[in-house]
């Protein structure tokens, strides 16, 4: 192929119009299989902080909907590689009302202790004091302060749902870092508020290891200390945890997978056609060449190469498509599509994918074309 | 005069390969758009038949499902003896309920683990929902332990089989029978004794929601007054169809993200029809010219290989139709945002999403071949004559 470029790309002009339409259909089929990576991506393959592999999160065994005593935290602090342990409620509620710009996470943790094991985020010294304060303080990451719009020193009340009651918060700090989608405030204001009971149950503990490769020993560790209690838990690195969220959504690998699938598959059907229509056309062309001497090797060549071509054009303008549009989406800053990126992988296979498309629909008419006899091409009337 | 249509279907024919393979890009493209359809038709059929409309679902204000709601006994005692109330067998037709969630692995993939609704409801909470019949074993005896499942559970979650064990609360729980709830989302829950239930959470009184059958529409509406006027009980009534209307919500990332799969892949079709029909006319350039000089006028030129291009795309509307059907009944399980647990469903391919499919075909066919069409009509005769 690497000799003929030349006639390749002479033939890629011959049909200008055929040429563009087929580089735009296969970039849209690679724009759509970048898409679905992206989703892909956002959902399995997350960018997640460093700090996240020495982070486990434990909760009930039976579900998330079932709580742990407050005394669990103590216990699961004594475990040999344990640095340091929050709990983590999920408040729920409502601020303002019900519309996604005003829907933030919110828990209720441990303030002395929660910077500690989510080292990522930054918060300035003078904030983080103020923050340990004040009883009703809440620290909210920075994209909730800008999507929001919260101010330091403002005053905001949540609505309780889950809790019968309504916290009357004061943002005392604000702290940046990869994923800073959430609001933290004193579980002690919960628990005061709320009473004992029911305002001293632990929805979820986060825990910070010493070493990355502790995860499993210490997950086991603490799952074994309250096996046989009532209340057993189940503790997980805190990208499992996540995951588990994802597999709630149903069979989304599936639906993923079939509308690939589908995409894949018609534009192997529209490249195919083109591909056929032009070999079609040209096969008096193909008994000159092969007149002039051109081997059959040289003829399947030229019609694969100026597949391929076609498929790297569409794969590249499909690729840089997909980056723009994840880009706009990261920029507009929307809740809950943070991560919504074209995996570093989802290049090569996006690629990859365009060339077997290009090599595959090209493969029966370049044979058909290779084998060709001189003199029924030339008798050809088309 | 208009050139016949058996010219448009004698040039499909010749073409086949062509044709099956332009036509098959749109039929995938109808098959995409159609799948999503019938999860979002089937998911909406299932919570649609949730909701009868003289129930009350009675949640805490600002409570958005029953799983974030807290509705204490006194509420309960304050709310059962209003005269709004229908009665049965002289017995007030209101039922005092709790929601938690059990975390249970599927069937064949014991990775897939969801949340499943438990509902802890008495007795007149199970006859409340008409359409609920027991299919195996019995009731759950109140005061201890027992489980029934709903059937999407049953076929779905493993471990949830007559006589199986499922840890739940403070203790094994035993699944005692089997009941079908036909498509309504009650279909995806587990029923058990809501003293027990609560016991074990230790919500002591507390419970979560609290259903009410009104006697009537006007009867309906003056509940849903006196719930939400009462300052003391900070009580919302919803209409129970209302409450499962609104967690179609669910549905929407899915609708959303086929949406634009299924209009982006339409341009790529597009695309695709007009390639065809471009090759079509070119290939045709003499014969064009002869229809013009039997005397067929540009515009029957131009609607014919319109027509031809629009027969093309409906034959892969069709196609595409046929590629879904199979799906039909299939079961199918989506996370409930509302309720934070599993929803089970059956997909649907209703005549409206065929419909829907055919039309959709139908103007790719019309957008990709309008282009080609117009430059056959404007030929001129001679230049038709001279192209070989």
């Amino acid at each position: 192929m690497g000799k003929h470029f030349f006639l390749i790309l002479k033939n890629l002009r011959r049909n200008t119009r055929r040429t563009v339409l087929t580089v735009f259909s296969s970039a849209i089929s690679v724009f759509l299989i970048g898409s679905l990576l992206s989703v892909y991506g956002m959902l399995y393959d997350r960018d997640v902080a460093e700090e996240s592999a020495l982070r486990l999160i434990t909760r009930h065994k039976v579900s998330l909907g079932q709580a742990m005593p407050f005394y669990y935290g103590d216990r699961i602090r004594s475990v040999d590689g344990v640095a340091s342990i929050t709990p983590m409620n999920w408040f729920g509620g409502t601020y303002i009302d019900q519309r996604p710009e005003n829907m933030f996470a919110r828990f209720a943790v441990d303030p002395e202790e929660i910077f500690n094991i989510y080292s990522e985020f930054d918060v300035p010294p003078e904030q983080f004091q103020a923050f340990l304060r004040d009883r009703q303080a809440v620290a909210v990451g920075q994209s909730v302060a800008e999507r929001v719009g919260l101010e330091l020193g403002q005053r905001i009340t949540i609505k309780g749902d889950i809790y019968p009651f309504d916290p009357e918060l004061t943002v005392r700090a604000i702290f940046s870092g990869q994923d800073d989608q959430q609001a933290f405030f004193h579980f002690k204001y919960l628990e005061e508020s709320v009473g004992p009971g029911f305002g001293s149950q632990v929805g979820a503990f986060a825990i910070r290891l010493r070493s990355a490769e502790d995860a499993t020993p210490v997950s086991v560790a603490i799952d074994d200390l309250f096996r046989n209690s009532p209340e057993p838990t189940k503790t997980e690195t805190e990208s499992a945890f996540q995951l588990s969220f994802v597999t709630q959504l149903g069979n989304v690998k599936l639906f993923l997978l079939s509308i690939a699938g589908a995409i894949v598959f018609t534009m192997l059907m529209v490249s195919a056609n083109t591909v056929a229509m032009s070999v079609r056309e040209r096969t008096r062309e193909i008994g000159v060449l092969k007149t002039l001497g051109f081997q059959s090797g040289s003829v399947l060549g030229l019609v694969l190469g100026e597949a391929v071509v076609i498929a790297l054009m569409g794969g590249a303008a499909g690729v840089a498509a997909t980056w723009a549009a994840t880009g706009m989406m990261a920029d507009a800053n929307v809740q809950f599509f943070s991560g919504f990126t074209l995996p570093s992988w989802g290049v090569p296979v996006c690629f990859a994918m365009a060339l077997v498309v290009g090599l595959g629909s090209s493969a029966v008419p370049a044979i058909v074309a290779a084998r060709t006899r001189i003199c029924d091409a030339l008798r050809h009337t088309g | 005069m208009a050139i016949p249509i058996s010219y448009n279907i004698r040039n499909l024919r010749v073409r086949k390969t062509t044709t099956i393979m332009t036509a098959l890009g749109v039929a995938l493209t109808v098959a995409v758009l159609l799948g999503i359809g019938s999860l979002v038709e089937g998911l909406r059929s299932s919570l649609e038949s949730g909701g009868n409309p003289l129930h009350l679902i009675v949640m805490r204000q600002g409570s958005t499902a029953e799983l974030n709601s807290i509705v204490g006994r006194e509420s309960f005692d304050v709310l059962k003896v209003n005269e709004s109330i229908a009665q049965r067998d002289g017995e007030p037709m209101v039922s005092h309920e709790l929601i938690a969630i059990v975390n249970l692995p599927h069937r064949d993939d014991p990775e897939s683990v969801s949340n499943i609704n438990v509902r802890g409801l008495p007795r007149i909470g199970i006859k409340m929902r008409e359409h609920v019949e027991l299919v195996e074993g019995r009731w759950f005896d109140p005061g201890k332990r027992e489980m029934v499942v709903g059937g999407g559970v049953h076929s779905a979650r493993a471990g949830t089989s007559v006589g199986d064990r499922i840890y739940f609360g403070r203790g094994d729980w035993t699944v005692v029978g089997v009941f079908s709830a036909g498509r309504s989302p009650f279909n995806s829950e587990i029923w058990v004794d809501p003293s027990l239930a609560a016991t074990d959470l230790g919500r002591e009184s507390m419970r979560s929601s609290i259903l009410l059958r009104a006697k009537d529409e006007q009867a309906a509406q003056a509940l849903q007054n006196v719930v939400g006027d009462d300052q003391r009980l900070k009580l919302e009534a919803e209409r129970e169809n209302e409450y499962y209307a609104k967690q179609m919500s669910s549905a929407q990332p899915v609708q959303y993200l086929g949406t634009f799969v299924a209009i982006i892949m339409a341009v790529g079709s597009c695309f695709a029809a007009m390639n065809t029909m471009f090759a079509a006319v070119s290939n045709r350039a003499r014969e064009i010219g002869v229809l013009r000089l039997l005397g067929f006028s540009r515009f029957s030129i131009l609607s014919s290989f319109m027509l031809e291009s629009l027969l093309l795309s409906l034959l892969g509307g069709i196609l595409g139709c046929l590629l879904v059907l199979p799906m039909n009944g299939l079961e199918g399980r989506i996370g409930n945002f509302v309720t934070f647990s599993e929803t089970t469903f059956e997909f649907a391919i209703t005549p409206t999403y065929l419909a829907i499919g055919i039309v959709f075909a139908a103007v790719m066919g019309v957008l990709g071949g309008f282009v080609p069409a117009r430059m056959a009509a404007r030929k001129e005769v001679l230049h038709s004559m001279g192209d070989v």
